[in-house]
């Protein structure tokens, strides 16, 4: 596409700042200790032994993909009620949506191995567990609207209604679920249930863990806000090349 | 923007299909009771520049106003006012004509006799109307559109190839109707590769040349 | 301006009435909707083979063919607007999008009452399920109240999918776990109507509320988000 090299070039801006490094870095250390945390320094649990490790994952990644979810619901009411129906809020909640699918995958992969090794299985229609799998599809479909095309102003709106939809479904399909579950509820499904006696330093490592994916989260996107940011200039930038082109053809 | 006497105001119009810019800084004014013709080899923009004057793309740089009305603030309130025919005639194919109209009657708050009167202007007499349009020819299909844009009290009409399909007097017919619609104060764009005939109807002629607007002059 | 006054509401039986007209006069949902949905009732039994389990899921199998037959009546709806482009000419003339809404999802909700009739009807019979004279009049309630809730949400999201040219594919993947709550509740509540799985009638109705509270915030958000999920 030789057109783009008429550009002032956004493709050779990074997306990276001196701030963002700083975050990247604190976020690479952090993450080693949490690892050496989890894995080294605190003890095994009285009942799950080394299972509870699987805790200062998974509880990180369950809470940064709702926190990414908020997010997006925010950044979407504030794109609609805004004045000046800003883009950029548009590409914080789509950066941010990508970001929380990915978490929430992960969170459901992790809950998933602790089940089976704690419960026997996989998978159990707990309402926790149900809601998040379905706050899981119900952004994939939100990432599929923003791919539907057309300008960037129509993709901010189309995909702004959606997650604020997304807003009123969730709480009703957990509220469904939790009335579903209560009817059918066995009493040996969830013992052990999962709530661990904590020592302090388990306390700490799971908080320092929330604390490092919550960077790590605002490290990717504002990343991939960047990355997205740049990829609609190009769209935009491309336009007076193609204006031009499209001119030349009267000639 | 925009004075009293003008049906269309566009000032660097860029309309963009994805990427591409099917209207390249296009001005274009047309005044009230014209009838214009609009050629241009494909996708030259044609059908471009009535979509956007129908309010059917978004403006993505300019200005557009229509009947007053900015296209960019005020989009509703033009529509309201603006008739477009395009490749498709908009109908319902398992209803008959006379259900059509009525169904547009109904959404635009048209009486029955206005109705009556439309269908009677575009030649569509009791056996006809009571045909479900599946059955129709292209050129009493494009007769049912034409009645609807009568009943829906259009002043700018934009129709695409409207003589696209049809037989010498169905054609004919077409003529009539839009100089009549022209003489009753509609404004009238057509876009149309038979530059004989819709030449001959013309009050001024446009080109759309690359997403741009040329003079053709008036006749 | 004589346009401008007309009313949300009469724009809304003008799109009403037509889409039932169109329906009425084509056939195409009794010809080959119904007989879908029906095969796919015959298709359960087959899978389940056996009465014990098929009675016992049965208000489960009812709801599931409701949802299954609702994206096809879903797309089919969008799909008389765009055989001869009538969607651009509604956009054109500026119609009330919350008018346009609220037809198509009027026309939806009574068409997926035909289909509860019928699916009822063939649970009765092919699955032997008992259905008493207080359940009959807890099953209506629930069917209308479920069926707000779908034809909202079916008029939303297939608006979307049709203004979107080419991606009708996105409906199932927006639509069904959207109405979950709709589907969980109104099978909850049609175990109480045919006293399956020791449900007693009085349980029902609790669900009766959640489909209630499902139908009037989607009626309401969908009016609210139709115009921008559909304009270009």
């Amino acid at each position: 596409m030789n057109r783009f090299r008429l550009l002032p070039s956004p493709l050779d801006t990074p997306t990276g700042t001196r701030a963002s490094r700083g975050l990247g870095i604190v976020v690479l250390l952090g993450l080693v200790m949490l690892t050496l945390l989890g894995l080294f320094f605190t003890d095994e649990d009285v009942v799950q032994g080394s299972t509870v490790r699987l805790m200062y994952i998974h509880v990180p990644t369950a809470w940064v993909a709702y926190l990414a979810f908020i997010v997006t619901a925010i950044t979407s009411a504030m794109y609609m009620w805004g004045k000046q129906h800003s883009l950029t809020f548009d590409r914080i909640a789509g950066a941010s949506a990508e970001v929380g699918v990915i978490f929430m995958g992960l969170c459901l992969v992790t809950g998933s191995l602790w089940g089976r090794i704690t419960w026997g299985t996989y998978w159990q229609w707990d309402p926790r567990l149900t809601t998040t799998a379905f706050l899981f599809v119900t952004y994939v479909g939100y990432l599929a609207v923003r791919d539907l095309g057309g300008s960037h102003q129509q993709r901010a709106k189309r995909s702004a209604v959606v997650a604020l939809l997304a807003v009123l479904e969730i709480p009703l399909v957990h509220f469904s679920v939790v009335l579903w579950r209560s009817l059918h509820q066995e009493a040996s499904v969830l013992q052990p249930n999962g709530d661990v006696t904590m020592d302090g330093l388990m306390l700490f490592s799971l908080l320092f863990g929330v604390a490092v994916f919550t960077s790590l989260f605002a490290w990717m996107v504002l990343h991939r806000q960047r990355v997205l940011m740049l990829a609609d200039a190009i769209d935009d930038g491309g336009l007076e090349a193609a204006l031009q082109e499209r001119r030349n053809e009267a000639n | 923007m925009g004075s009293v006497d003008e049906a269309v105001r566009l000032h660097n119009a860029v309309v963009l299909l994805g990427s591409f810019p099917a209207l390249a800084e296009a001005s274009l004014v047309v005044k009230k009771g014209q009838i214009v013709l609009i050629s241009g080899a494909n996708g030259a923009g044609k059908t471009t520049l009535l979509r956007l004057c129908a309010g059917l793309v978004p403006l993505a740089r300019g200005e557009a106003s229509v009947l007053g009305f900015n296209l960019a603030t005020q989009r509703k309130e033009a529509q309201a006012h603006v008739g477009m025919l395009g490749h498709a005639n908009g109908l319902y194919l398992d209803l008959t004509a006379q259900e059509n109209l009525k169904f547009w009657g109904a959404v635009v708050g048209a009486s029955s006799r206005e109705i009556a009167l439309s269908a009677q202007r575009m030649g569509l007499h009791e056996r006809l109307l009571n045909t479900p349009v599946a059955k129709m020819s292209a050129g009493q299909r494009r007769r049912t559109a034409l009645a609807i844009l009568v009943i829906r009290r259009a002043s700018l009409w934009l129709l695409d190839e409207p003589h696209a399909g049809l037989d010498a007097s169905g054609r004919d017919e077409i003529d009539n109707i839009l100089r009549e619609a022209a003489s009753a104060g509609a404004t009238v764009i057509v876009a149309s590769h038979e530059l004989e005939r819709a030449g001959a109807l013309a009050t001024r002629r446009i080109e759309v040349v690359g997403g741009a607007i040329v003079e053709r002059g008036a006749q | 301006m004589t346009q401008n006054s007309i009313s949300t509401m009469s724009v809304a039986r003008a799109i009403a009435t037509k889409d039932l007209r169109i329906e009425w006069r084509s056939k195409v949902l009794v010809n080959q909707v119904l007989p879908f949905a029906g095969i796919v009732m015959v298709l359960f039994a087959f899978a389940l083979d056996n009465d014990g389990i098929l009675q016992r899921v049965a208000p489960g199998l009812v709801w599931l063919a409701v949802l299954f037959s609702s994206l096809i009546i879903v797309q089919r709806t969008f799909a008389i607007e765009s055989a001869d482009n009538a969607l651009d000419a509604i956009k054109v003339a500026g119609v009330s999008s919350a008018g346009v809404f609220l037809g198509k999802s009027v026309a939806l909700a009574v068409q997926l009452l035909l289909f509860e009739c019928v699916l009822v009807m063939l649970s009765l019979v092919l699955y032997q399920v008992q259905l008493s004279w207080g359940g009959a009049v807890l099953l209506v309630t629930v069917s209308v109240l479920a069926n707000v809730g779908i034809a909202t949400m079916g008029a939303l999201y297939g608006g979307l999918g049709a203004a979107a040219k080419g991606r009708e594919t996105l409906l199932p993947l927006l639509l069904l776990p959207a109405v979950a709550p709709v589907l969980i509740a109104a099978t909850r509540a049609t175990e109480s109507a045919f006293g399956v799985s020791g449900a007693t009638l009085g349980e029902g109705w609790p669900w009766v509320a959640l489909l209630a509270v499902f139908g009037a915030l989607f009626g309401f958000g969908g009016t609210l988000a139709f115009g921008v999920l559909t304009e270009e």
